[in-house]
This record gives structure tokens, sequence and C-alpha cells, in this order.
């Protein structure tokens, strides 16, 4: 489904991916494990557009969208929930999930999709109308992954979706991302510090280092990897 | 009484036309950061418009209410193409770059574009014909209103709640908002934000040429420079309401209307810009972020 070919990102004149190939296939779960400044956010800002690669090629379904702009890409169907949230501080909860759907007309079926996300998160529900800024850090990460899947994507990218939060938050979203994975059929691509819990919902894995991808496997195998025991799962 | 009145109602008027150039102002504050000073030459050449295309159609013995319309809608077609065309030299190719940059760059817009007008237009003031005709029904009062006063008082009010309806309730005026919060959230979210920062351009330019053509008819002269002190007032309007804040343009253009007419018809017209900018330092002083302004917190 989307498919990274030796690409190279840079900013300004500071290589962060250099030469990053990696393959999803429909309905998977992948995870892009490593360390800080390894580069996994970038790469995920290369696939939308944010960050365009300097060479190399990224195809999704089959169609190469590395020239195209960040609005063209997410019309493709691939949405992001990048690091940190990024709610609308100012925008009622309410708003906040229309603007995830903000390239839709269907009213009929953003309305369904609006009832969808209170019934996945009924505390959204209840906070409807407060503003985005008010909410606390996990309620956040749900009205997140609420709003980016108002735009129906194909595909979505998160980045470190369990930054900050209490470790039952954690496990609650985590569920969540497995269901629509399920339910849904979304693939997802999982970049998480938390190899353990991202190697426990995914399917397979890749592991990042300065800028390169230097192990792929199952997530399975990941997980009784010794190299990656010691470095990333602290065992 | 009558005098405060007049006084009143002159401030009122002042004030419309500072509201008016101060939404472009805050517009485009609100979705760039940008100070785009080139904003009063928009106004400026409204007027020079709106001056050249009544003055044609007078001579071709167009009806009053004709040239009236028409001026009024040139005004505001050249006006919004100026703000767009001005967005695409010389602001979008430095999007990225430091928040200086622009900043220069509208400077020096502003400069070119006064100097476009005086080499086409001459430095002397010309004639502007007075576009609203008297209306009748005003006359007993018209030692405190006359009716281009009442026009642009309405005209004011109208493109107010017109604005407010389309950044509340319109898909372009929440992207704009959303653009205002976090640009790149919105482009993750698929907003073309190079479309919506030109609509930006274009709505709050034509609100300049509005104004432009109306404070003409008004005080019946023009010349190039009348952009830059009417940019200076309004610019002024926008941040002590709050930068960034349409209800703030409205009332800081309001409170700088009625400051400088109760200090000109109460002390002097000699202490009109001392006022003025005093309550500008007064109010910064105590709400640094405008009357309006937010201090937002965010929980991170």
């Amino acid at each position: 489904m989307l498919k990274l070919k030796e690409i190279h990102t840079f900013y300004g004149n500071i290589q962060a991916l250099k030469g990053v190939s990696l393959e999803i296939e429909q309905g998977e779960i992948i995870t892009l494990i490593g360390s800080n400044g390894a580069g996994k956010t970038t790469t995920l800002m290369s696939v939308c557009g944010l960050t365009p690669p300097r060479s190399g090629e990224i195809l999704f379904k089959g169609q190469p969208i590395h020239t195209l702009s960040a609005d063209k890409i997410v019309a493709l169907g691939i949405s992001q929930i990048p690091e940190g949230r990024r709610i609308f501080p100012e925008f009622t909860v309410k708003e906040n999930l229309e603007m995830g759907a903000y390239l839709r007309n269907d009213k009929l079926e953003i309305r369904k999709d609006l009832e969808y996300m209170f019934n996945l998160f009924p505390i959204l529900k209840e906070r409807q109308s407060q503003r985005g800024g008010s909410l606390s850090g996990g309620e956040q990460q749900m009205l997140a992954i609420s709003r980016a899947l108002m735009a129906r994507p194909e595909l979505l990218l998160l980045d470190e979706p369990s930054l900050g939060l209490a470790p039952i938050i954690v496990r609650q979203i985590f569920d969540i991302i497995k269901k629509i994975n399920q339910e849904q059929k979304t693939t997802i691509f999982l970049v998480e510090q938390n190899a353990n819990l991202a190697l426990k919902v995914a399917h397979r894995g890749y592991v990042m280092e300065n800028g390169q991808i230097t192990l792929v496997d199952s997530a399975s195998n990941l997980l009784n990897d010794e190299s990656v025991k010691k470095i990333y799962l602290g065992a | 009484m009558d005098y405060f009145l007049e006084l009143f109602l002159g401030g009122l008027t002042r004030g419309s036309i500072y509201a008016l150039i101060a939404l472009g102002y805050t517009m485009v504050y609100g979705v760039l950061g940008l100070i785009n000073f080139a904003h009063g030459e928009v106004y400026m050449i409204g007027a020079f418009v709106g001056l050249i295309v009544s003055g044609f159609l007078t001579v071709l013995g167009w009806p009053i209410l004709a040239i009236v319309v028409i001026a009024t809608m040139m005004a505001m077609l050249f006006a919004g193409a100026y703000g767009f065309t001005i967005e695409k030299v010389a602001y979008q190719p430095l999007r990225h770059a430091p928040r200086l940059s622009p900043l220069i760059s509208a400077i020096g817009m502003s400069i070119f574009l006064q100097n476009y007008v005086l080499l086409a237009q001459s430095s002397d003031f010309q004639a502007f014909p007075q576009l609203v005709p008297e209306f009748e029904f005003l006359e007993p009062y018209s030692h405190i209103i006359l009716s281009t006063e009442l026009v642009i008082i309405l005209a004011a009010v109208v493109t107010l709640i017109a604005l407010f309806l389309l950044i509340k309730f319109t898909k372009i005026g929440k992207a704009m908002r959303a653009i205002s919060q976090d640009r790149q959230m919105a482009m993750l979210l698929g907003v073309n934000v190079d479309n919506v920062i030109s609509a930006t351009f274009i709505i709050g330019s034509a609100l300049a040429g509005l104004g432009g053509i109306l404070v003409a008819s008004h005080v019946g002269q023009i010349n190039f420079y009348i952009g830059f002190i009417a940019g200076i007032k309004a610019f002024t309007a926008a941040v002590l309401g709050g930068i960034g804040s349409i209800p703030g343009a409205a009332l800081g253009g309001l409170i700088l209307g009625w400051t400088e007419s109760f200090a000109t018809g109460y002390v002097s017209s000699d202490y009109e810009d001392v006022f003025a900018f005093g309550l500008l330092v007064f109010i910064l002083v105590f709400r640094p972020a405008g009357i309006l302004g937010k201090v937002s917190s965010e929980k991170v």
C-alpha cells in the first residue's frame, strides 16, 4: 500500500534520513521504533509532504506522492496524528472533529462518523463544546485520533501516541488502535519510543538508527531479538 | 448636547473607517503572523480607482446611483487584486524566511506603491466627487451628521457582520481560524494553506478599497500619501483592540475614532494624535495583547 524507496530527507544542510526504504501492506499495523533523533518523525513528515524527500520515491497504492503538496496527500487517504497531538486549542472538541472532515462534503456521513467517535470515546461527547486546549493529555490524544479518523483515511500515521500519558490511558489508546485496524480495516503506521508496547500491537516492525533502517522483522521476532531487547526493551 | 452628538457621530464615522482598514491588518496577522505594511497603500489605490471610474462614468453621463455602485465595486475589485498580487510577489516567496524578511519586504512594497501612484498621479491633491447624494430625511440633522457619514457607518456595520459570519460559519473561515492556531496541523488535515492565505488578502484588501472610496468621498480630496496615515491609524486600532481579533479591530477602531473626535472637539485638533497614541500606550501598559487580544494558555 505504502512504499518508501531509498528516501533522503534534509533539514537545510542536515541530513535526517539516509536512504530509508520500507513497505506497508494493506490492513497491516507496522511500527517504526528507535531512539530520540533517529529520524522516525521525519519519516512520517516525509510521507505527509511536510518535509518532502530530496531524493528517493514514495508510492501510495502505486502512485508517486513525494512530489505532491500536503493537502493533496491527505485527499488521497493518508492522515497523520502528529507528535504532541496538535489539538486546535481555541476550537471546541466538536469543531476539532469537524476540522478532521475538512475535505469531505457528505454532511450526513460526517454526522454519522461524529456519532461513531462519540461511541468510541464517550468522554469526547461529554466535552464536545469545551475548548480543545482545556482537555487533559489523554483526552487530547483521543480527540487527535478521532479527528484523524474523521477524514476516513485508508492509512493512519501515528506519531508517539503514548508520549506523556498515564499507563492506564496508554493501554486504552492502544486497544483502540487495534480496534480501528480490525473494524475499519485501516492500515496503521505506528512510530513509538515505547518499543515493548508497540511491538505487541504491530504485525511487523522496523528498527531505525541515525536515519537508517537497521532491522526488519515480524513483531514477535523483534520482541525476542537479543539486540532489540538490550537497546529498546531495557531487558 | 448637539455638539456632543456631532462629535460622537464624527468619531463613530472615523472609527468605522479605522475598523474597516484594521480588519485587513488583523486578518492577515491572524493567518500569517505578519503585519502587512502595504495595506494602507491598497486603501489609497482603492480611492484612486474610485476617482478614475467615477470620473469616467460621469463623463459618459451615467446616473449617480450606477456610478456609486460600479465605482465602489471596481475599487473593491482592484484593491482585492492588488492585495492578492502583493502577497504573491512580496510575501509568499518569504514564507519560510526569518520573520524580519517579510516585514522589510512589506515596507518596501508600501514605499513602492506610494511612489508608483506618485509618478502616475503627481503629488497634488485631487478633488474627489461627493458620491453619496444628500438624503432629504437627514436635512434637519445636517449640523450633526452628513449623508456620507451615515453611509460609512452603515457600510462598516454590514461588513463587520458579514465578515463575522464568514469567519464563524463557512469552511474558509474555519480554515483561517485553524491556520492561525496551527498552520502545519491545518495542512495535515487537508487545508490548502496558500489558497486560504490568498483569500484572506483578497477579502482584507477589498475592505480597504471600500474604506478608501468612502473616505475619499467624505473628505473630498486624495493624493498618494493618504494610505500611509490611514494605515498607521488603522494599525493602531488593530493593536489597541488586540491584533488577530476581528471584534478587537472593530472595537479598537471605534475607541480610536472617538478619542480623536472628542480630543479635537474639546481640546484642540493639534492634540488629536497625542490623545490617540497616548491612549494606545496607556492601554498596552495594562493589557499588552490589546483589549480583546488573547494571552492564551495551552495544555501540553
